[in-house]
């Protein structure tokens, strides 16, 4: 592997992709359960434990498609326009969700319109993401400098189970959050959905990494052939090694032990991307190095990039540490 | 309509849509956040609850005006993507950088200290809370500052070089930075958003006057946003002068589509009103003031102006767009500069506070500022074609590979869905600033934006302040 400027930005991005999927997963999460806590003083709580964060996790989003705008215009030049549908319709839903946090309490009669955008929103947006990162790890057609395909490429059975697999893995990362976060009957209920979307999200990781060799050729190779395949080994063996943590976190009432494991399992599933990828930004068709920004690109925003990036972190874990401890449903400062 | 539209002309509305909804938040979140970092200042110095009051006040605003150009923003951050993949890839490694330094050095701050801001000043006490104000409000001037930037290079493209492949390159950051327009694009910009602020504070303020003349949270807010129409207003329209000459150094075609000119004339009249007729390359029913034109546009009596039948068909803007825009934007500063003088006069005459009929007339002109901004930014975006990098990149050569059902249908998407939450967050904002300060004051202790105690809805039960939605 050899370490240029387009490679570190490309472990970048993957780091503020990653950064983005486990910290807006768990409050997309907390959306995605709405339906399951009915009572409105348990809704309240749930979006008050979110409520000072959520924005600053959603940033981390912006960071992903601005740093491939700058770092690899070729790649968001030719992704974006072949994953049309569903990035529009996880725009429109990070709408309505992003709002629904204070819209809701700003009406009684309205608040279960809000209420109903949160969920929907959160859902749709959190299925896209999964059918977006589907459909990239099937390829993409580029002729030229442009996307060649059609406007349904993505939609495939294997982008479909994607995007079911990350709507039951962020339920389980709001599950293990509010069971981190919130106490009582509350907190009950949440261990209950994490067990239940835990093995959900387990056997979904199983199914798509199983299918994953077989959708294009070149995952297969690099699943099953030296030094690449030591990870085939090594990745399944912590997944299990999560999941044992998690089980037995929420079978022993421990709060911030199963939050992390879910956590791990995120961080599993998106290195096992990653071995996939590299060195590919487009899977099969388009490598890093072809993508990539010219070096005064890539130079100019990596300086700021190294500076700022470890201050964004010691500031927005302030912002987290600001807001620990368990919610009190009477304390509530949404 | 959309359905014989070209994709071109549906992603090109679309972009203007989007936008238009998207810049009204900004606009009036970079005024409210330093606005709130002075109230917050003003009631650390002085003690005098009313500022704190105030704060309280407008920070639930603040909160769902945020929140609205958050999401919008994500919007459109993606849409050079989606909608623009051509300009991304040829303009992205300039572009790109530049977007990717706003992310870091102003989302994540605001991002970052916006928590704490609304929600925790019980947890960190006053000193870092005003610390988190004031992080909050730096944040959304820096974002303005590359965003300016960015712009400014689509304006008046500097610094760079064309790759083989056909990119245009880096060659000199601080020349792209600083390219030719961005200093006075953003001074214009940065106090286009304060008036706007000011207009709207002004406006809340004097409909509590115009019912309880006594209020004292009121007048705190009519006296400071009228010193904002009077000191900035002048500045601002300095600032636009300034501006217009830049313009017409380096983008002269977008100039000829404003003043309406399609002949070059020396010396060159002033249209004040008239029709501009691409087609017949003439201006209907002009009402022209001769020499004017050419004072203005060049400070000399007998300047050249030139025209736009000075430049090829093909690498002309559209003339009635801007036209009217512009007089739009131009008529609004010059009311607000009446009601800055107004103000200043009823002020040193110890009437700005009794003056009802100021106060309707300052009610009237709150919603002044983000017209003048959409008219703006509408004069200055139109009159940059056919280009989006200005000389160098057409807009039909910008388009992503996509076809117009596609985009009309996001189109659609995005039209109800926008009408539907902006809408709805209009009204809840209207709806708070009907409510007055003073007589909300416990209610404000505990807080809607939940300085402590209570959660805003379960308050909004106890009180029953609720009027559906």
């Amino acid at each position: 592997m050899e370490l240029d400027l387009a490679t570190i930005w490309a472990g970048l991005i993957a780091f503020a992709v990653l950064a983005y999927v486990v910290l807006d997963g768990f409050d997309l999460g907390i959306g995605i359960m709405f339906p399951l806590f009915p009572d409105k003083a348990d809704r309240d709580v749930m979006t008050n434990s979110i409520a000072p964060v959520w924005d600053g996790n959603e940033t981390w989003l912006v960071l992903g498609g601005g740093a491939l705008m700058a770092a690899f215009p070729l790649a968001y030049a030719v992704v974006f326009p072949a994953l049309y549908i569903p990035l529009i319709l996880m725009l429109l839903g990070l709408v309505f969700r992003g709002v629904a946090f204070e819209f809701r309490f700003r009406t009684n009669r309205g608040r279960f319109l809000w209420d109903w955008g949160f969920w929907l929103g959160s859902t749709i947006a959190a299925l896209m993401q999964g059918i977006a990162l589907g459909a990239l790890v099937q390829g993409i057609r580029i002729t030229g400098r442009s996307y060649s395909g059609g406007w349904w490429d993505w939609l495939t059975p294997f982008s479909i189970l994607t995007g079911i697999a990350v709507v039951i893995g962020y339920c389980l990362l709001g599950a293990t959050w509010l069971n981190l976060r919130t106490h009582g009957e509350l907190q009950a209920r949440a261990r209950r959905i994490a067990l239940a979307s835990g093995i959900g999200t387990l056997a979904l990781i199983g199914v798509v990494s199983l299918a994953t060799p077989f959708v294009n050729p070149v995952y297969f190779a690099r699943w099953f052939a030296f030094p690449t395949a030591i990870f085939s080994v090594i990745v399944p063996v912590l997944v299990f090694a999560c999941a044992y943590a998690l089980w037995f976190g929420l079978a022993h009432d421990r709060h911030l032990q199963p939050f992390l494991a879910a956590l791990g399992l995120f961080v599993l599933s998106f290195l096992g991307l990653g071995i996939s990828f590299y060195p590919y930004i487009v899977p099969g068709t388009l490598t890093i190095e072809a993508a990539a920004a010219p070096d005064s690109s890539l130079a100019f925003l990596l300086v700021g990039a190294a500076v700022l990036i470890p201050i964004i972190l010691i500031y927005t874990g302030f912002a987290y540490w600001v807001f620990r401890g368990r919610m009190d449903p009477r304390e509530g400062y949404h | 309509m959309l359905a014989q539209a070209s994709a071109e002309t549906l992603a090109r509305f679309q972009f203007a849509f989007t936008m238009s909804f998207h810049i009204i938040f900004p606009a009036f979140t970079i005024g409210l956040a330093s606005f709130l970092a002075v109230l917050e200042g003003l009631w650390l110095v002085r003690r005098d609850d009313a500022y704190l009051r105030l704060f309280d006040y407008w920070k639930s605003i603040f909160a769902i005006t945020f929140g609205m150009g958050v999401v919008s923003g994500v919007v459109m951050s993606y849409q050079f993507g989606t909608n623009w993949a051509g300009f991304a890839d040829k303009a992205g490694p300039v572009v790109g950088p530049l977007m990717g330094y706003e992310v870091l050095t102003a989302f994540f701050l605001e991002a970052g200290f916006l928590g704490i801001m609304l929600f925790g000043r019980k947890r960190v006490g006053p000193g870092l809370h005003f610390f988190a104000t004031i992080m909050v409000a730096v944040g959304t001037l820096i974002s303005a500052t590359w965003i300016i930037s960015t712009n400014s290079w689509m304006q008046t493209p500097a610094g760079y070089a064309i790759a083989e492949n056909g990119q245009y390159v880096p060659a000199n950051w601080w020349a792209i930075i600083f390219n030719p327009s961005f200093p006075y694009r953003l001074v214009h910009m940065v106090f286009a958003a304060y008036l706007t602020t000011a207009f709207m504070v002004g406006a809340v303020g004097a409909y509590h006057l115009l019912a309880s003349p006594s209020d004292r949270q009121a007048r705190i807010m009519v006296s400071m946003a009228m010193w904002m129409a009077t000191i900035v207003t002048p500045l601002q329209i300095l600032a636009g002068d300034q501006h217009g000459l830049n313009t017409l150094e380096y983008q002269p075609a977008k100039i000829a589509a404003i003043e309406g000119h399609y002949e070059t004339e020396k010396p060159a009249g002033l249209i004040l009103f008239g029709i501009p007729d691409d087609s017949a390359e003439v201006t209907r029913y002009a009402m022209t003031i001769p020499i004017l034109g050419s004072l203005i546009l060049t400070h000399s009596l007998d300047g050249e102006v030139r025209g736009l039948k000075d430049f090829p068909k093909d690498a002309r803007p559209n003339a009635l767009i801007p036209f009217f825009t512009f007089r739009i934007m131009v008529g609004l500063g010059l009311l607000m500069l009446a009601i800055g003088i107004w103000s200043l006069v009823q002020r040193l005459r110890h009437r700005l506070f009794t003056d009802r009929w100021l106060h309707r007339a300052v009610l009237v002109m709150g919603p002044a500022g983000f017209i003048a901004v959409l008219a703006g930014w509408y004069t200055t975006e139109t009159g940059r074609q056919p280009f989006t990098v200005y000389g160098l990149l057409k807009t039909a050569d910008s388009l992503s590979p996509i076809s117009a059902p596609a985009v009309g249908a996001s189109l659609l998407a995005f039209i109800v869905v926008y009408f539907i939450v902006f809408g709805a967050g209009v009204f809840y904002m209207l709806r708070l600033m009907r409510r007055r300060p003073e007589a909300g004051e416990e209610e404000l202790d505990v807080g809607p934006t939940r300085a402590a105690g209570i959660t805003p809805a379960l308050q909004m039960a106890q009180t029953g302040d609720d009027h559906g939605a």
